[in-house]
């Protein structure tokens, strides 16, 4: 028994070959108990939350509220108010681009860097935008590493914002998200994790690294999709205004004027996804039951042996070189395009993802179209890295 | 190539194999695009690959050059092309496209679910044809 039976669809084929899946950077699959939660939900406990006059209310507001108590813990917050339910890393991101617009002046720099995925840099371009601030990106070496002499020149006194990937979807590089906050701090700017990439791959404590705020999405971790987690210090949450305005959120309302609720209801406006909250309830669960320590020395194990598996391919290039390196692994063959691998693979059962990956200013720094990008999960095995080699080795013979 | 003959030859394969060689072979045979054409107006951007488009019309015959950078995009450029060669505007801003490449077990090519530009280059073949009828 591996935690393999867990995911039902691991065991169907692709293109009538057994699926190989690789794009876990893309979403993760998800286990039975997930899909379980979801179904008893919908099955046993359906009604709308935070208004409990009858027992179904009150039984669905006690599994949202549990999931964001299992979120706290996960994250590390102090308190469990500092947990807002979003639709995902993105909305996350956009909603404090919105909600900071009055604190940003004109000529202030918002820092990004070169690693972005475009959700990280879009929401602070409409900032920028709005307010007449800049953007600032933070450069990478040629390892596809921050260059960490860059960040130093970039983040300034003139810092407002700092927005950074804990993990880069393109690469994996792992930044060090820690000390750049804390350079961001010194010159008293916000800072804001975009941690889509880290879960299950990372370490998440928001108090160790003392960011403002930490967003991410659930489906990139075993739960459904249309859900994820926007963390923020209390105290600032509550600082700042409402983002979307309607039922949930707020405290009096007349026809002329409003007052709102603290966070997290200030930024929960209307019905939540709430057979979400309740399939990421179920995540979080099934993943304090898993053995992590020695799934992810796995995982690390068959990175590795990717890793060195494809660099025996002749033509073959990785691209990104991080001296820390999450279960990413981007590449290229030569003298063809990412998509004709991406295809070729995928004709063989073997799901990878091809092309910029939402990444346009990382490629074009990096002087490429795209890449290749096969993404590890806890669930993959030797099996599947044979089958990734044997793929790539294949589609090379028709390039 | 007559398309009569790629529908034949596209018979006999048995396996994914042969045909995405084949298809790969067609577009490595494809005259293409020289670069200094290869500039924005002829461009369709795919979410991942990209295509380019020219067209000229000469003693009233209409013809389409297509490239693309992804190997298999520029195959199935060069299917596109075997349906539509030696036909009238008129002819190609009616043919079904799409029904040809359900023939050749190609459609999902064209679906809205591949970023490779392809949709969008037999949209604009269409849109040309269409402007030359009368």
């Amino acid at each position: 028994m591996t935690i393999r039976d867990d995911f039902p669809i691991l065991q169907r084929s692709s293109r009538g070959k057994p699926l190989v899946y690789l794009d876990n950077g893309a979403t993760t699959q998800k286990p039975r108990s997930v899909i379980g939660a979801v179904e008893n939900y919908y099955r046993n406990h359906n009604a709308n939350v935070h208004r409990a006059a009858h027992e179904l209310a009150e039984e669905a507001t006690a599994l949202l509220e549990a999931c964001r108590s299992k979120a706290k813990t996960f994250v590390n917050a102090a308190q469990r108010e500092e947990i807002i339910f979003t639709r995902g890393t993105t909305e996350g991101i956009n909603l404090i681009a919105q909600v900071i617009s009055s604190r940003i002046k004109p000529g202030q720099d918002i820092v990004i860097s070169q690693l972005e995925h475009h959700s990280n840099i879009v929401p602070w371009q409409l900032l920028a935008q709005r307010t007449g601030a800049n953007i600032k990106a933070i450069d990478i070496t040629e390892t596809g590493d921050l260059d960490l002499n860059d960040a130093a020149s970039v983040i300034t006194d003139n810092t407002a914002v700092l927005a950074i990937s804990h993990i880069s979807n393109g690469l994996g590089s792992v930044n060090p998200v820690a000390n750049l906050i804390a350079q961001a701090k010194q010159v008293g700017a916000l800072t804001l994790v975009d941690g889509a990439q880290a879960v299950l791959h990372a370490d998440i404590d928001v108090q160790a690294l003392d960011c403002d705020f930490y967003v991410f999405s659930a489906h990139k971790m075993f739960a459904p999709t249309g859900i994820g987690i926007l963390y923020g210090r209390l105290e600032l949450l509550n600082a700042l205004p409402p983002w979307q305005g309607g039922g949930e959120m707020i405290d009096q309302v007349s026809i002329d004027t409003s007052t709102y609720q603290q966070a997290p209801c200030r930024f929960e406006a209307g019905t939540p996804n709430i057979a979400g909250c309740v399939g990421l309830g179920a995540a979080f669960d099934y993943i304090d039951n898993l053995p992590m320590q020695a799934l992810i020395e796995q995982e690390e194990k068959l990175v590795a042996k990717a890793l060195c598996g494809l660099r025996q391919i002749p033509g073959l290039q990785i691209i990104g070189e991080p001296e820390n390196r999450a279960s990413v692994i981007s590449f290229l063959l030569e003298g063809s395009h990412p998509n004709d691998v991406g295809t070729l693979l995928d004709q063989q059962g073997i799901a990878v993802r091809a092309g910029h990956h939402c990444n346009m200013p990382l490629m074009k720094r990096l002087g490429i179209a795209g890449t290749v990008r096969a993404s590890f999960s806890l669930y993959n095995n030797e099996d599947d890295v044979t089958a990734l080699l044997n793929g790539v080795e294949k589609a090379a013979t028709f390039l | 190539m007559t398309l009569e003959e790629l529908v034949d030859t596209f018979r006999f394969f048995d396996d994914w194999e042969d045909k995405y060689r084949f298809i790969i072979d067609l577009g490595k045979g494809l005259a293409g695009i020289p670069d200094s054409d290869k500039i924005e107006t002829n461009l369709i951007r795919g979410c991942q690959s990209q295509v380019w488009l020219t067209h000229k019309t000469q003693d009233e015959q209409l013809t389409f050059a297509l490239d693309s950078d992804a190997h298999i995009v520029r195959g199935l450029s060069a299917v596109v092309l075997i349906a539509i060669q030696q036909r009238q505007a008129e002819e190609i801003a009616a043919l079904d496209i799409e029904a040809i490449f359900a023939e050749l077990d190609l459609l999902a090519h064209l679906s809205v679910t591949r970023g490779n530009g392809l949709r969008a280059m037999v949209a604009r073949i269409k849109a040309v044809a269409n402007s030359q009828t009368h």
